[in-house]
């Protein structure tokens, strides 16, 4: 990777264009509009020719690192590979060219899509019904959070606005739950890392809305308890959220739905190999058992009895819905239970979901089939026990039992040499692998959390774990070298603190 | 085991598992409890070939009609030109995470800084995010921004100009986040100036959200509406469209405090509603409230210009419960895209796409006006997309449309139809579509 | 070791009071800023706010945390320290020279709630 030090602004020239377009032939303009209601002077976008966008955009993206260009161990991101099929699919014209409000049946294809899609996103998880409208894992909670306290809701059920969130929770699962307008109950980790089922029973009453779990934790470890606790969540009245950020490894072999889950996100972008774009677009498919169903959002695709497919959008279709009945239940009396959408939670997003990234993942799920699918979680599994094991020499590992996708180590073994987790994670880039996700969970001071996913070869592991340990040799060797890392990569450490006090953030300040 | 995304060869598996110490790849499993093992056969088609995913997405397209567009409301057929999918179809910017690690992701860094600059640009605000996932969502967190920002007011208005997905998004988290919604009705095609005062006089309002251009497409004339919210101590939200915003007058020119909407109309294809790119803006006076990633510019150690996340402290790894949203994301390579769009366009050719959407948005709207088949809903100035009332049902002029390979005439109240003409559509274009409608009329008057 | 100045109140929340008449002089403790780290922001209410004992007033943010900051005692806010506006890394420098508000109290007998710099040093020992 190469320094390249220039914005696009800095290439702008007046006069210069990276545009054609056809002859304006037409009788009036823009400039007729009355003068009120135009901008006074023409915004300072960069005036740049069309091969200084390609050449500028190709050198920035030299100063990136992606899944493509070499091992990503980021803990709970799953930086698996992204096929280039999916790409290719997702850019079908027959796809997308379609107008999110072009009637139903012209669209029987895409409304196919959202079908099968959630068919065989029910068959991996054990959920009944799902809903593909979701942006992101975030959104996802709060969607599902969203449902969950319509249940109650529609129940009559209005004391229920406490969750519990376990202290090793990712940490959108509490700023979703405040965002539902739900009140956060943390329930603490056990010496052995899981939720401690004896914190949790004093917590339980008639006014927990539920509990998010991700399972695996944030330390990579299976809730062992998880029946016993599913049993006494559903005992107090409250229903079980599943985070679904860590489903990877039991991606063919365990289904949330059979450990006794109501409600679950999946994120596309991480067990469906969408790309993660540099942060987006992802996807948050929400699954729900049988009897949350008519509480997912709209609009949803529904089918006739001929299989044509159509799109509710929340307004009542019973047929003696009052006229005018509105949406979302608020009017027209129909059962908590009932399907034709006026139950529904509400709508989040402004059309369907990130359908091109639903392309992709569905592509995914068919070149899988039902036959790779069941060796997913199991090889990532394997990759990160066997990064585990092959370091526990060198690092602390402050849980030493099997792990899932993922562990966490704590900081190196020996800690006297005062290098810390952000020296490791800045050393390994000198090295050309990403760094492991640093920080977190909490439970740690000095957390380093690896995934290592189903798709890196021995080889590529055998490789980050040579360079690990000497790293590790280095901070006793030479801790300088990792506290001054990193040195080869095309900026060096950041002042943070003063990007934070005087933030510069467009160009018109720098 | 073989298949083209696991590049374990059995001997791989042995050996790995002789390091971890256990027998088999279930073993790996032993903490699970062996009653949630699922052990039947998937319900999924069986493992497809390149080429036979390639022949069924074929044949799932056919089912579908491309048709030629003539609709707005949220959606906007703008040209895209080639350069876009080259660059972000490369690997750096389309297989990075969030630039967590800004050493090795100045790449992504510094398109997300061009990009805040270009959208402050094109609204005239001081400060965006990195972008939000669309534009409905956006105008949620920017309602919610408003609750926090004024602190102990309870109540937000919404234009009914606004789209009806942004309407529907907004009531959705309102109704959870426990925020009370009041609307401001339309008169004449924009939204009334005296319901706000009234709206306004009732007290405790948090902030007041309109559309730049409403769901007519109406350009709406916002004279003295952030004076009347600012005395009221709330703040002026307008949810806009930044492609127009390279003609019209800016938020930031009339007073608005924070502005919200949806990047998809600078050139993103319309791809059945996603993946699109929300943004969301404001005075310097609210950074410090606005949710999602931001990028600022610093300098590393060695003195070298550099990009990074900042502001982290409003976020909610840090803040959890108490973050001021829980998006952790951003639409990032979305966001990549608008930016190389806007890098090509500029502000010429920005204001070009405008001009020639405008006048053929002009010259459909007279010349459908000419077929007698309808009549104006409004008289007020509109940009690219307009609201005329049909005179024949709307039903039979959106199947007439349709049968031939037209998508236009999308109902938005009753007997009020929608069309939308961008720069992709051309002249010969525009008679062929009158032709159609106008056999509507022969029909209508040999029925008669 | 972070220091504290006899004579102050001090809140379980580390906030630290210096009564100046009936006007209660605001800051955070030595022993907050340093577990913050550099400074970035400092959140402040506007003059006039009322506040109750216990409520939150604003906040100090730096890179990596954040932390509410919690009104000790009840009362109308007076003045804000504008410096701190520009200048966050004030408090870093010296937390007790570096006020954040002024608050005239409407009960100075919530004083007695709080600690004295003996009780506050010992209840940071055990943190």
């Amino acid at each position: 990777m190469k320094y390249y030090d220039k914005l696009i602004f800095d290439l702008s020239k007046e006069g210069r264009q990276g545009y054609s377009l056809p002859v304006n032939k037409w009788e009036t303009s823009a400039s007729d509009l009355p003068a009120g209601l135009q901008r006074t002077a023409a915004p300072a976008l960069p005036q740049v020719s069309e091969l200084d966008v390609v050449r500028h955009y190709t050198n920035l993206s030299q100063m990136n690192f992606g899944v493509d260009s070499g091992f990503y161990p980021l803990g709970s991101c799953t930086m698996k590979y992204n096929p280039k099929i999916n790409e290719e699919i997702a850019a079908m014209p027959a796809f997308a060219g379609l107008h999110p409000l072009q009637p139903a049946q012209t669209v029987q294809g895409a409304l196919r899509l959202y079908k099968d899609l959630s068919h065989a996103l029910s068959a991996i998880t054990g959920m009944a019904e799902f809903t593909l409208d979701p942006f992101a894992g975030a959104h996802g909670e709060l969607t599902g959070l969203m449902v969950i306290r319509k249940y109650h809701m529609s129940r009559g059920d209005m004391k229920r606005t406490r969750i519990i969130v376990p202290d090793s929770a990712h940490g959108t699962n509490p700023a979703s739950a405040a965002v539902c307008g739900l009140e956060i109950v943390q329930v603490k980790s056990n010496a052995a890392g899981l939720v401690d089922v004896e914190d949790l029973k004093p917590l339980l009453d008639d006014t927990i809305a539920g509990i998010m779990m991700t399972n695996p934790n944030t330390l990579g470890l299976f809730e062992k308890d998880i029946k016993e606790i599913a049993a006494l969540v559903h005992e107090c009245g409250g229903l079980l959220y599943y985070d679904g950020a860590n489903m990877n490894p039991l991606m063919g072999v365990v289904r949330p739905g059979d450990m006794g889950f109501d409600v679950m996100h999946l994120n596309l972008h991480k067990t469906f190999s969408t790309p993660h774009g540099g942060g987006g677009p992802g996807a948050g498919p929400v699954g729900v058992a049988a009897h949350l169903a008519s509480h997912l959002p709209v609009p949803k695709v529904m089918e006739d009895e001929d299989g044509t497919l159509y799109i509710a959008d929340g307004t009542c279709r019973c047929e003696n819905s009052p006229e005018g009945a509105g949406v979302f239940g608020e009017v027209c009396g129909c059962s908590p239970e009932c399907m034709c959408g006026c139950q529904a939670c509400g709508q989040i997003s402004g059309f369907m979901g990130n359908f091109g990234v639903l392309l992709r993942a569905y592509t995914y799920i068919l070149m899988l089939g039902k036959q790779n699918i069941k060796m997913v979680g199991p090889l990532a599994v394997l990759g990160a026990n066997y990064i585990k094991e092959s370091l526990k020499d060198c690092f602390k590992l402050p849980i030493p039992t099997v792990c899932k996708h993922e562990f966490v180590f704590d900081g190196l073994l020996d800690q006297s040499t005062g290098v810390t987790t952000l020296d490791i994670a800045k050393r390994l880039l000198d090295y050309g692998f990403h760094a492991p996700t640093i920080y977190f969970p909490l439970l740690f001071h000095q957390s380093i959390m690896i995934e290592p996913t189903e798709t890196e070869s021995k080889e590529t592991l055998d490789g980050f774990i040579e360079i690990m340990k000497h790293i590790a040799a280095e901070a006793s060797a030479d801790p300088e070298s990792l506290k001054t890392a990193p040195h080869t990569t095309p900026v060096r450490r950041l002042d943070e603190t003063t990007a934070a006090r005087q933030p510069v953030l467009r160009y018109k300040d720098m | 085991m073989a298949f083209a995304y696991f590049p374990h060869t059995e001997d791989d598996v042995r050996q790995m598992l002789d390091r971890i110490g256990v027998e088999s790849l279930e073993d790996l499993y032993s903490d699970v409890p062996q009653d949630v093992i699922y052990r039947e056969e998937y319900d999924l088609p069986d493992a497809m070939s390149e080429l036979e995913v390639r022949q069924y997405f074929e044949e799932l397209a056919e089912q579908n009609t491309n048709l030629f567009c003539l609709c707005g409301l949220g959606a906007y057929d703008h040209y895209s030109p080639a350069v876009i999918p080259h660059i972000i179809s490369r690997s750096e910017y389309l297989t990075a995470y969030t630039p967590y690690q800004p050493e090795v992701s100045q790449g992504t860094l510094r398109y997300i800084f061009e990009y805040q600059s270009m959208i402050t640009e094109l609204t005239g605000m001081d400060c965006t995010n990195a972008s939000m996932y669309d534009g409905a969502t956006a105008a949620a967190e920017a309602v919610m921004m408003s609750m926090a920002a004024t602190k102990k007011k309870t109540r937000v208005l919404l234009s009914e100009g606004l789209l009806p997905q942004v309407i529907k998004v907004v009531r959705t988290y309102a109704k959870y986040n426990g925020i009370e919604l009041g609307l401001i009705p339309c008169h004449e095609g924009a939204t009334s100036y005296g319901a706000l005062l009234t709206e306004l006089a009732a007290g405790d309002v948090a902030g007041v959200l309109v559309p730049g251009i409403n769901k007519y497409g109406v350009i709406e004339d916002l004279t003295c509406f952030a004076d009347a919210v600012h005395a009221q101590k709330g703040l002026l939200m307008v949810y806009s469209d930044p492609s127009s915003l390279a003609v019209i007058r800016t938020p930031g020119e009339w007073g608005a405090d924070i502005v919200c909407g949806d990047s998809q109309s600078l050139g993103v294809p319309l791809c059945y509603g996603g993946p699109y790119v929300g943004f969301l803006a404001c005075t310097k006076d609210h950074v410090r409230k606005l949710p999602g990633r931001i990028v600022g510019a610093t300098r590393d150690v060695d003195g070298k210009r550099a990009y990074v996340l900042t502001l982290q402290a409003r976020e909610q790894h840090i803040r959890r419960e108490k973050a001021t949203s829980n998006i952790c994301s951003n639409q990032s390579l979305m966001a990549l895209y608008v930016t190389v769009y806007m890098s090509l366009m500029g502000p010429r050719g920005l204001r070009e796409v405008n001009d020639l959407s405008y006048g053929g948005a002009h010259y459909l709207h007279d010349r459908l006006l000419e077929t007698g088949l309808f009549e104006k809903a409004f008289d007020k100035p509109f940009l690219k997309e307009f609201t005329l009332k049909s005179l024949v049902p709307v039903e039979l002029l959106q199947d007439r449309l349709q049968m031939c390979g037209v998508f236009g005439a999308v109902e938005v109240e009753p007997g009020l139809v929608n069309f939308c003409v961008t720069e992709k559509v051309s002249k010969d274009n525009l008679d062929a579509v009158l032709c159609i409608i106008k056999s509507l009329s022969s029909e209508e008057e040999a029925q008669a | 070791m972070a220091k504290t100045v006899e004579g102050l109140y001090y809140s379980e929340s580390h906030e630290w009071v210096k009564v100046e008449g009936n006007v209660a002089v605001i800051g955070i403790t030595d022993f907050a800023q340093h577990a913050m780290g550099d400074l970035s922001y400092v959140d402040m209410p506007e003059v006039d706010d009322e506040l109750e004992a216990g409520e939150e007033f604003g906040a100090v943010e730096s890179v990596k945390a954040a932390s509410d900051l919690f009104c000790p005692v009840s009362g109308t806010v007076v003045e804000i320290n504008e410096a701190l506006e520009d200048a966050p890394e004030l408090l870093n420098e010296d937390a007790f020279a570096n006020w954040i508000m002024k608050v005239e109290m409407s009960d100075p007998s919530e004083l007695e709630g709080l600690m004295d710099a003996a009780a506050y040093e010992a209840m940071c020992a055990n943190e």
